[in-house]
């Protein structure tokens, strides 16, 4: 993105032509990567950009074309979350991210694709179908947000807006071989965020660089008074350097490296430890021990609130509504019986579930305690280290349908995400190298909460020293 | 057998702030449906709520009033149902962490003070409302209620009859009128009242089974419904049957109760945190602000009132039944000691007037000093308390001070006996057949009399003066 802001300013590249380029791309695009494009409107703020590059303003997001995420609102324009349910939804409103990508005059090039309601790490689970790894198009691109990471990676666009809940973010930005990352939890507005799980949804930026992840973060970070989750505090812009990790005590917890973790994910991930080892970082040894609880408590409490946050589609004031219902009963049914695919109606089931009457203890209030005692986890491991990494996911991509009929298994691999949502830690995915068959493998940073500059500057010095984010497909 | 009634009483009102609870719209009532909507209150895709303070400082007040503890940490909960009128599918609203907890309302009921105890205050939001067309095989939905802020008021199952109950709602409803909070409006909804009933033989220590009563909308109907059911659940005791735990309604125009759900149709609202909005910390110094805005509180103030102006409990009831009725009589008696007069004045004529007009007292022309003045006349025997009643229409009318009008119409009462004396005599002359039959003995012509003098002097006379004229005239 840095890199096309220059060549604006230089007036080698002309924001209208570039974008004008970018919308063509995207209609030709083959991995199905976006579910709108919006060519007009795109063109429109270019033209806008232009103006502003002319008059000599600095702002390097200024015509750089983005894809968002399609369960981030946009004014105007259709928000589907990728089901049924919201495919004709065209909110009036803009998420508060989406008012601050305007501001800075970005270009939003259009609404990339993603699991449905966010709930999948595939994007298998879309209304129109899955993505593809740009690496290898049998693959998947991971998810939620893989129709965005896939965009980035594939150079439809140079950067993204994703959301994470257990993952969604960091796993298909490491399956795509470039950077994500997950903000601390009420840094980044979640209003206009169509919810899934209220307390561990958060947007975050995705390209190919820490340096592009860093400015994107810090045009959208925040207070936002329209979200009380939101904290009010002074941010800080991010510094566009290096870190100097000398003495920057890194924690390795073995937990992120036992069973099920694929060999050639622990060799690139450990490699790439050593990278800021040999940088005259110290690495720790740091215990995480109620994580192997996360994947549980995580589908608990998600799915809780998802169950609730889902109960709004109703087929009566806007959505999907069958219209052949005799009475309002089955209206209710038959409308999301229709309107949500399997993975959806598996979740709000679950959900529904562990709030009921006699279970809530046993699940709901259970998994909220040991929420409470992994964030308790972490706070001892950061008395310890300034950064802890591992890998970003156990396996490298995997084919679109492998793990279709297989949930459990596809929920396991969530592993080394989720604890960072339920903790509500900032945590970055950076490419770090490549299995033998040539597919990216990420790993993981996490760092205490409103630490984004730890993560992000430990990230720009790692690609300052590597060259795995500068591959293409 | 004999029987104790049990009565709790869930009671909601909706709060006169002037935006709902989670979004800016306007809480305005009788406005075309749907224009006080956004997408926060129509549960629209990806939005969120942010709490209004206001409705914060309405539950401490509330809580204060009832010496309730007011809860540090509090926190929103979902509760989750379907229906149309409930755009997120969820309400808003308070569960394990109530903002006020273990207070009390004392009442008086039959001359005795009852000590009612409130279990809980808490704050949510309302649900829309459907409006149903008999001609059509649908239903609107008016989101303008949606988000408006209730504060819901639940009761110890203290109560043992139905006066109890109608005096603890009249009572409450005083109260939070007083603090300003809400209208008490029962008809158009703004005071809304369930109740939870059983009856257990007397003298029983455990609790018959209950159930709950919906749709009361007046005191009447409180009164009606509680009494049918009381007696239903008697009846079905002495026929050796169960009550069954249930939600019934009350069909006013049946004049009997039905139920609504079951037991087993009762609905499990799988309630978790909410977890959109953060904890909220009432710390000391908010209770202490808003505790600096009580105003005297209704019961106070009666026994006040009759302790300080020796008046009767009566006109005590009547005078605070509102906080600006009873500021008007105090008003006055700035003006004038005479609490009595006064209190008459106010019970019947103002108050009168403000009926029938269905104006407030803040729009009513005669200020307490103009009505205190217009009693001094009176006691000054300026006027008669007959001419008093025109005086007070005209300054209604006129926003006249009471002195002018009598100026302006000549109003004075004629307290000179020569000139009553001379009218007298000339009526004596004009009917002499009644003055014989008053020398006969038929004295209670006098009145017959009076009246005529008082005709001829259009009221003006001084009723005693007259009196004694005419009696000198007829017997001297």
């Amino acid at each position: 993105m840095l890199d096309i802001a220059r060549r604006y300013r230089r007036d080698a590249l002309s924001p209208v032509d570039h974008v004008r380029n970018a919308i063509q791309r995207a209609h030709d695009d083959e991995l199905n990567v976006f579910i709108t494009i919006d060519d007009e409107g795109a063109l429109l703020s270019a033209e806008k950009a232009q103006e502003r590059i002319r008059n000599r303003e600095e702002n390097p997001l200024l015509g750089i074309p983005i894809g968002v995420k399609d369960n981030i609102c946009t004014k105007g324009l259709r928000t589907t979350c990728a089901s049924n349910m919201l495919s004709n939804f065209v909110p009036p409103y803009d998420a508060f991210v989406v008012e601050m990508l305007k501001k800075n005059g970005a270009v939003i090039l259009g609404k990339t694709n993603m699991d449905e309601f966010a709930m999948g790490s595939t994007t298998a689970t879309s209304n129109i179908g899955p993505s593809r790894n740009p690496w290898d198009t049998e693959k998947t691109p991971g998810g939620s947000s893989g129709g965005s990471a896939a965009a980035v990676a594939a150079g439809l666009c140079a950067v993204a807006l994703g959301s994470d809940t257990g993952g969604s973010i960091r796993q298909p930005a490491s399956f795509c071989g470039v950077t994500g990352l997950k903000p601390t939890y009420g840094s980044v507005s979640r209003f206009g965020l169509v919810a899934f799980a209220s307390s561990l949804d958060q947007i975050g930026p995705i390209a190919r660089t820490a340096l592009d992840v860093a400015v994107l973060y810090d045009a959208i970070k925040g207070y936002d008074p329209k979200d009380s989750t939101s904290v009010n505090m002074d941010y800080r812009p991010i510094a566009l350097d290096e870190l100097d990790v000398k003495g920057l005590r890194i924690g390795v917890p073995p937990v992120f490296f036992g069973e099920g973790l694929d060999p050639e994910v622990e060799k690139a991930v450990r490699e790439g430890v050593s990278v800021f080892k040999e940088l005259g970082a110290d690495i720790v040894e740091v215990e995480l021990p109620h994580i192997r609880y996360g994947v549980a408590v995580y589908y608990i409490v998600a799915t809780a609130e998802a169950s609730s946050n889902l109960a709004r589609y109703d087929g009566v004031r806007y959505g999907w509504r069958d219209k052949e219902s005799k009475d309002l009963f089955e209206m209710y049914v038959n409308s999301r019986s229709k309107g949500f695919n399997d993975e959806v109606k598996r979740r709000i089931m679950l959900g529904t579930y562990v709030l009921s009457a006699g279970y809530y203890d046993q699940y709901y209030e259970k998994a909220s305690r040991v929420r409470t005692l992994i964030i308790y986890d972490f706070r001892e491991a950061f008395k310890a280290c300034d950064i802890i990494m591992g890998p970003t996911t156990p396996t490298p991509p995997f084919g679109i349908y492998d793990m279709l009929d297989d949930p459990l298994s596809l929920y396991l691999l969530d592993i080394y995400t989720v604890p960072a949502n339920l903790a509500g830690l900032p945590a970055l995915s950076i490419p770090c190298g490549f299995t033998s068959s040539g597919l990216p493998v990420g790993m993981q940073l996490m760092a205490p909460a409103f630490r984004e500059d730890l993560l992000l500057g430990a990230g720009m010095t790692f690609q300052a020293h590597t060259r795995f984010h500068e591959e293409r497909p | 057998m004999d029987y104790d009634v049990v009565i709790g009483l869930e009671v909601h009102i909706q709060l006169l702030t002037d935006t709902k609870i989670f979004c800016g719209c306007s809480t305005r009532f009788g406005d075309a449906p749907n224009t006080n909507v956004c997408p926060v209150c129509l549960g629209m895709p990806g939005v969120l709520p942010v709490l209004n303070e206001k409705v914060v400082d309405f539950g401490i007040k509330l809580g204060l009033a009832t010496n309730s503890t007011i809860s540090e940490k509090n926190i929103f909960a979902r509760k989750n149902y379907f229906y149309p009128d409930l755009p997120k599918g969820y309400q808003i609203t308070q569960y394990d962490y109530p903002l006020c907890q273990k207070g009390f309302l004392d009442i008086d009921v039959d001359g005795r003070t009852k000590r009612i105890g409130i279990t809980r205050i808490h704050m949510e939001e309302d649900a829309g409302k459907l409006i149903h067309d008999e001609r059509q095989d649908f239903s609107y939905v008016d989101f303008n209620r949606s988000g408006v802020p209730l504060l819901e008021i639940v009761s110890e199952p203290d109560m043992s009859s139905t006066s109890d109950a109608v005096a603890y709602l009249k009572e409450l409803r005083q109260l939070v009128m007083y603090l300003g909070i809400c209208d008490g409006n029962m008809e158009q909804g703004s005071f809304r009242c369930d109740a939870n009933i059983s009856v257990k033989p007397k003298g029983a220590s455990d609790y018959g089974i209950r159930t709950e009563l919906k749709n009361m909308n007046s005191f009447r109907n409180v009164q009606n419904a509680l009494e049918y059911e009381i007696s239903r659940h008697v009846n079905l005791l002495e026929e050796g049957k169960q009550v069954e735990q249930e939600t019934r309604l009350w069909d006013a125009n049946a004049g009997l109760t039905r139920t609504m759900r079951t037991k087993e149709e009762s609905h499990d609202y799988r309630y978790f945190p909410e977890p959109d909005l953060i904890p909220l910390v009432v710390d000391a110094a908010w209770v202490e602000r808003i505790r600096k805005t009580l105003p005297e509180l209704p019961r106070e103030k009666r026994y006040r009132f009759v302790k300080d102006y020796g008046i009767p409990m009566y006109d005590a009831e009547v005078l605070t039944q509102q906080r600006d009725i009873a500021d008007y009589f105090e008003a006055c008696l700035k003006f004038i000691d005479a609490p009595k007069d006064v209190s008459n004045w106010i019970m019947t004529e103002v108050l009168r007037v403000l009926k029938e007009e269905s104006i407030d007292i803040a729009e009513f022309n005669i200020t307490p000093k103009m009505l205190s003045d217009m009693i001094t006349l009176i006691k000054k025997g300026v006027i008669s308390g007959k001419i008093a009643k025109g005086v007070f229409e005209d300054m209604h009318r006129t926003g006249k001070d009471p002195s002018l009008i009598v100026k302006e119409k000549g109003l004075l009462q004629i307290m000179d006996e020569g000139v009553l004396k001379d009218k007298a005599k000339a009526i004596l002359d004009a009917h002499p057949k009644e003055v014989k039959s008053y020398k006969d003995g038929k004295k209670q012509l006098l009145g017959f009399f009076i009246g005529q003098l008082m005709k001829e002097t259009k009221g003006r006379a001084n009723p005693k003066l007259a009196n004694k004229v005419i009696k000198g005239l007829l017997e001297g």
